[in-house]
């Protein structure tokens, strides 16, 4: 992956994909009828959502693989999402209450789709909280892996419980509409934008491995220097 | 040794201990009567809000009890290293886990008829009338929530801060346990006025028993060193 595809070019990619995001969001996507001009936050917070639920996802699946194979990188993989999943998820819990004021009046609403973010986003907390409060690092990837796991079967009941919550609630009051009758330009935008917002992850995501690995390999050349030094 | 055996063996020093010591057993009530006694105290002129009320002070004293009893269960453990002898006694982790949740059952429960108990005076309400589906409600709410708590009460036990820890692990994930435990506390007590009082208990038994399992399934990656 490195050869093929180098973190540089990934890196000028997501600079080109930004600025085209950019100009796309603020010139070319019409403006909404109702709210205006706020509505164009709407591509960044929805974008920002895709990663931020994709976040978790990668943290299940590669705490799966540490606990089976017992691979470092799986470890490293779990600990780098979460830490870039968190930034997205905070993201859209801070555009969404940006949003939500001028079009629905209020900041905040227990409405499903906000509930399952805060969930989503304590459950990061919880998460890499675990990470940096462990005594003994060397059973970190372990206990990790046991709360990313249970963590993802948390996500899957919110998903199911938020509709038996209070079922007489109306459904989700139009979060930007996108079923009935989007613009093509608004959907291209949006397109662009979720695309966009998941190559700055995985982007972010791998400088983030990379420093996991240099790390590791600084801990490994400083061990081998300290039991040298203890021989002579 | 059968699992069975040992899961009674756990099961039973837990107890005893508990009897010697009376500590987490006495924290947990008294913090519980607290909860319930400052919630009754704070919403005294709402007496016509009372039924409404009621389930959410019950449950949040509930999960905030709970959490006293999950701190203790496996930080009494690691003083003179007793989690290491249980590590390396040649049984199947999971046993360690059921024996302990079991205990934690069996500690929540006993909090929960004392705060019970003591909202039934405050609060001038009779739970006889739904005692039933209340007691179901209360197994399996308790049950989910319990799991949980030893679960992440043996990993926060590795941790600094470990009270805060736990709570930080148990609130967002136990939410739902909650939340619809006090929904369908709430629709006991009322008479269930939609009708279909099973479908609730049964939502609530099912998140609590995919929770429970999971964690047992995990349990022995969390003791490994």
């Amino acid at each position: 992956m490195n050869k093929k595809f180098p973190i540089s070019l990934h890196f000028v990619l997501t600079f080109i994909g930004l600025a085209v995001m950019l100009y796309m969001i603020f010139l070319y996507a019409p403006e909404e009828m109702t709210m205006g001009e706020v509505q164009r936050i709407f591509y960044v917070h929805v974008a920002c959502a895709w990663p931020a639920l994709m976040g978790f996802i990668i943290i299940f699946f590669s705490s799966i693989v540490y606990l089976w194979k017992r691979t470092q990188y799986a470890d490293e993989l779990a600990h780098t999402t979460a830490e870039v999943g968190f930034i997205f998820c905070t993201c859209v819990l801070v555009t969404g209450p940006l949003w939500a004021k001028p079009a629905w009046g209020v900041w905040w609403a227990w409405d499903a789709r906000l509930t399952l973010t805060f969930l989503l986003w304590l459950l990061y907390i919880a998460y890499l909280m675990l990470r940096s409060y462990l005594v003994n690092p060397g059973r970190a990837a372990n206990l990790c892996a046991v709360v990313g796991i249970i963590g993802f079967v948390d996500v899957l009941i919110d998903y199911m419980a938020i509709r038996w919550w209070r079922t007489q609630h109306p459904q989700p009051v139009v979060l930007g509409g996108p079923d009935s009758g989007l613009d093509p330009r608004m959907l291209a935008t949006l397109l662009v934008s979720v695309c966009v917002f998941t190559i700055l992850f995985f982007l972010l995501v791998r400088i983030r491995l990379r420093l996991a690995g240099i790390r590791r390999e600084l801990s490994e050349i400083r061990h081998v220097l300290a039991f040298k030094h203890s021989e002579d | 040794m059968s699992s069975l055996r040992i899961i009674w063996n756990i099961l039973i020093k837990d107890l005893r201990v508990e009897w010697r010591n009376r500590e987490t057993l006495a924290s947990m009530c008294v913090f519980g009567l607290l909860i319930v006694f400052l919630f009754n105290f704070a919403f005294e002129t709402a007496r016509e809000e009372t039924l409404r009320l009621l389930p959410s002070v019950l449950w949040v004293a509930i999960a905030f009890a709970g959490v006293l009893g999950f701190n203790r269960s496996f930080a009494s453990e690691r003083e003179n290293a007793c989690l290491e002898g249980m590590t390396l006694a040649p049984v199947d982790p999971s046993t360690i886990f059921v024996g302990k949740m079991l205990a934690n059952l069996i500690f929540l429960g006993i909090a929960e008829v004392v705060m019970v108990f003591a909202a039934t005076l405050w609060f001038n309400v009779s739970f006889l009338p739904a005692l039933g589906q209340l007691l179901l409600i209360a197994f399996f709410g308790t049950l989910g929530y319990a799991a949980l708590g030893t679960i992440f009460g043996a990993i926060a036990a590795n941790t600094r801060m470990r009270e805060v820890m736990l709570t930080v692990l148990q609130f967002p994930i136990a939410f739902w346990i909650l939340m619809l435990s006090i929904d369908s506390t709430g629709n006991a007590l009322r008479g269930n006025p939609q009708g279909n009082w099973i479908g609730g208990i049964a939502r609530v038994a099912g998140i609590s028993v995919v929770f429970t399992v999971a964690s047992y399934l995990l349990f022995e990656y969390v003791l490994e060193e």
